[in-house]
């Protein structure tokens, strides 16, 4: 019971907490038509400065604020090779990837920080609501980020730019000629993303007691994967049903790799798992539209 | 010389592809028209004469080369970005998957549309009064999409998808609509369909428009006044009352005349039944 409780309760935290990663995966891949790969170099980039300004003594709501500021600017620098140098998008994501990482350690000063003696926000929440600074506690913390940021992407993506936005990675070409800057939609939402990305960056660095240079690579990967595995439990069609189930997927996900770890998988197996997992969901739509003699066009290569 | 009043005016339009290339191609070469208010201009021309091109140039697509001018209603959009140029353009293209966004719904595109020319806020996209414009727009053209504001637009078939498109296109009343070949992809009964709901919404409104069509017998039968293009240029530019008596050989006549050259663009005289 007890491990079936612990199970559950890591798997609830890291689906919300990781659950931002997906979301902001989810705004470029499939809100823009725009495969960022920058998520690598800014999650681990809201680690650094969030980290780097708590060691300094600064106050970790303010930290994890420029964490999120920080995720921005990133995704701000990779829409702007796409849009106004007109690079490639996945190139332009990888370089960005490539230059956050010389960026961090830049920040960072080394390659690991530890948080432990540190204040966090979550330290803050425990002191407020006099519990210990648990498991538990975590969890709540992540129910009212995670509610409030799905509450506004929610609201945001029902507003007159939400729907552009949406238009733009629906059909670029229709909405420029109906008088939408594709370029301003395509920079606000990659920014967004980032920004959401690092924001989980900054959390996760301050829950588990120290942020490490190295802790973005594959991220990406298992954003892609907590997607996929939310369209794929629950189906959803609509906007809000969207949010959720991406978050539901990343919980999913989450489960997944905790019953994995827990029955002796080695962790540093992990990241290849869930490769062949993405891999494996992207590949069945076309083995089931080749065994119905199908045509499939061959996949985008630039 | 009398001096009337032009919508539109194309000064000295020359664009020119790939240059400095051995794919150098001149696809408009010094095009000067002027287009009046409430004209309703049928464009014909063989392929590469320059007719998608040059709607690309008034939808700020691209810019033409330097020295060209387009002015619609005195002001000069020539270096405007095309997002900027939608304020006064209208377009609907041939490929319906062009004009409508297909993971959307039928609201939902009719609110982009809706919001042409207007500062996008964080209000809703959707609300109670646009539902209202919107099904008031749709209930016209017979197809029962007012009925279906919820679907997604990738459910639609190709023809409800391009009268969407042209509802769209014609909503908010741009200054001038493009009719890019726009039932060129449509089987004959949905062409027709969209074809004189075109014709009914470009009276109805006074609406300027451009029609770029292969169908020489469709150039003939509407609109007030008929260009012809070739490799470039304006070969023929007649008014009503000149193509009022013309038959599809004398436009072939007329053709051949205008270019010096034999006509042998079959895909043209194909089209005309």
């Amino acid at each position: 019971m007890d491990f079936f409780t612990s199970l559950m309760s890591t798997s609830v935290y890291e689906g919300l907490v990781y659950g931002f990663v997906a979301i902001g995966v989810y705004f470029t891949f499939r809100v823009l038509s725009f495969p960022d790969l920058t998520v690598d170099g800014s999650f681990p980039l809201g680690g650094a400065v969030a980290a780097i300004l708590i060691i300094n003594g600064a106050n970790p709501w303010l930290a994890t604020l420029a964490a999120l500021a920080a995720g921005v600017c990133a995704g701000l620098g990779t829409a702007l090779l796409n849009t106004k140098l007109r690079i490639n998008a996945l190139l332009a994501g990888i370089l960005m990837m490539v230059a956050l990482y010389s960026i961090n350690l830049m920040i960072m000063g080394r390659s690991n920080i530890p948080l432990l003696r540190e204040v966090t926000i979550f330290d803050h929440v425990a002191q407020a609501l006099g519990m210990r600074a648990d498991i538990n506690l975590s969890i709540i913390v992540m129910v009212v980020f995670s509610a409030v940021t799905l509450f506004v992407l929610n609201w945001f993506l029902h507003s007159e730019i939400g729907l552009a936005l949406r238009a733009t990675g629906d059909n670029e070409q229709m909405v420029r000629g109906l008088g939408t800057d594709t370029n301003m939609t395509t920079i606000l939402g990659v920014s967004i993303s980032n920004g959401l990305v690092a924001l989980s960056g900054a959390l996760v660095a301050q829950n588990q007691g120290f942020t490490d240079v190295g802790m973005g690579i594959g991220m990406i990967v298992m954003g892609l994967a907590s997607v996929i595995i939310g369209e794929g439990i629950f189906r959803p069609r609509k906007i809000t049903t969207i949010l959720l189930a991406v978050v539901g997927g990343t919980f999913a996900y989450r489960l997944f790799i905790g019953i994995a770890l827990r029955l002796g998988l080695p962790p540093t197996n992990l990241k290849l798992i869930t490769a062949v997992l993405v891999i494996v969901a992207l590949a069945i739509p076309y083995i089931r539209k080749k065994i119905r003699h199908e045509w499939v066009p061959p996949a985008v290569r630039m | 010389m009398s001096e009337q009043q032009s919508l539109l005016q194309l000064k000295g339009i020359t664009k020119i592809f790939s240059r400095g290339t051995v794919d150098e191609v001149t696809a408009l070469d010094n095009i000067n028209v002027d287009v009046n208010s409430e004209d309703f201009i049928t464009i014909i021309g063989s392929n590469g004469a320059g007719k998608t091109t040059l709607l690309n140039i008034v939808a700020g697509v691209y810019p033409p080369e330097r020295g060209g001018k387009i002015i619609i209603n005195g002001n000069d959009i020539t270096n405007l970005s095309e997002y900027k140029h939608a304020r006064y353009v209208g377009r609907v293209y041939q490929d319906p998957h062009i004009g409508t966004a297909t993971k959307m719904t039928v609201e939902e595109n009719l609110a982009i549309a809706i919001m042409r020319g207007k500062t996008r806020g964080l209000r809703a996209a959707t609300n109670r009064q646009r539902r209202e414009l919107s099904r008031s727009v749709l209930a016209p053209l017979g197809l029962g999409l007012e009925n279906r504001l919820n679907a997604l637009v990738g459910t639609l078939s190709g023809g409800q998808r391009q009268a969407l498109a042209l509802v769209m296109a014609t909503m908010s009343k741009p200054a001038i609509l493009l009719l890019d070949e726009h039932i060129a992809t449509l089987d004959p009964k949905t062409a027709q369909i969209v074809l004189e709901l075109s014709e009914t919404i470009v009276t109805q409104e006074k609406m300027t428009t451009l029609m770029v069509t292969h169908n020489m017998e469709l150039a003939l039968r509407y609109g007030n006044r008929l260009i012809m293009m070739h490799e470039g240029r304006v070969v023929v530019d007649m008014n009503q009352e000149q193509k009022a008596n013309l038959t599809v050989n004398d436009l072939v006549i007329a053709f051949e005349r205008a270019s010096g050259k034999k006509f042998d663009d079959d895909s043209i005289l194909l089209h005309h039944n």
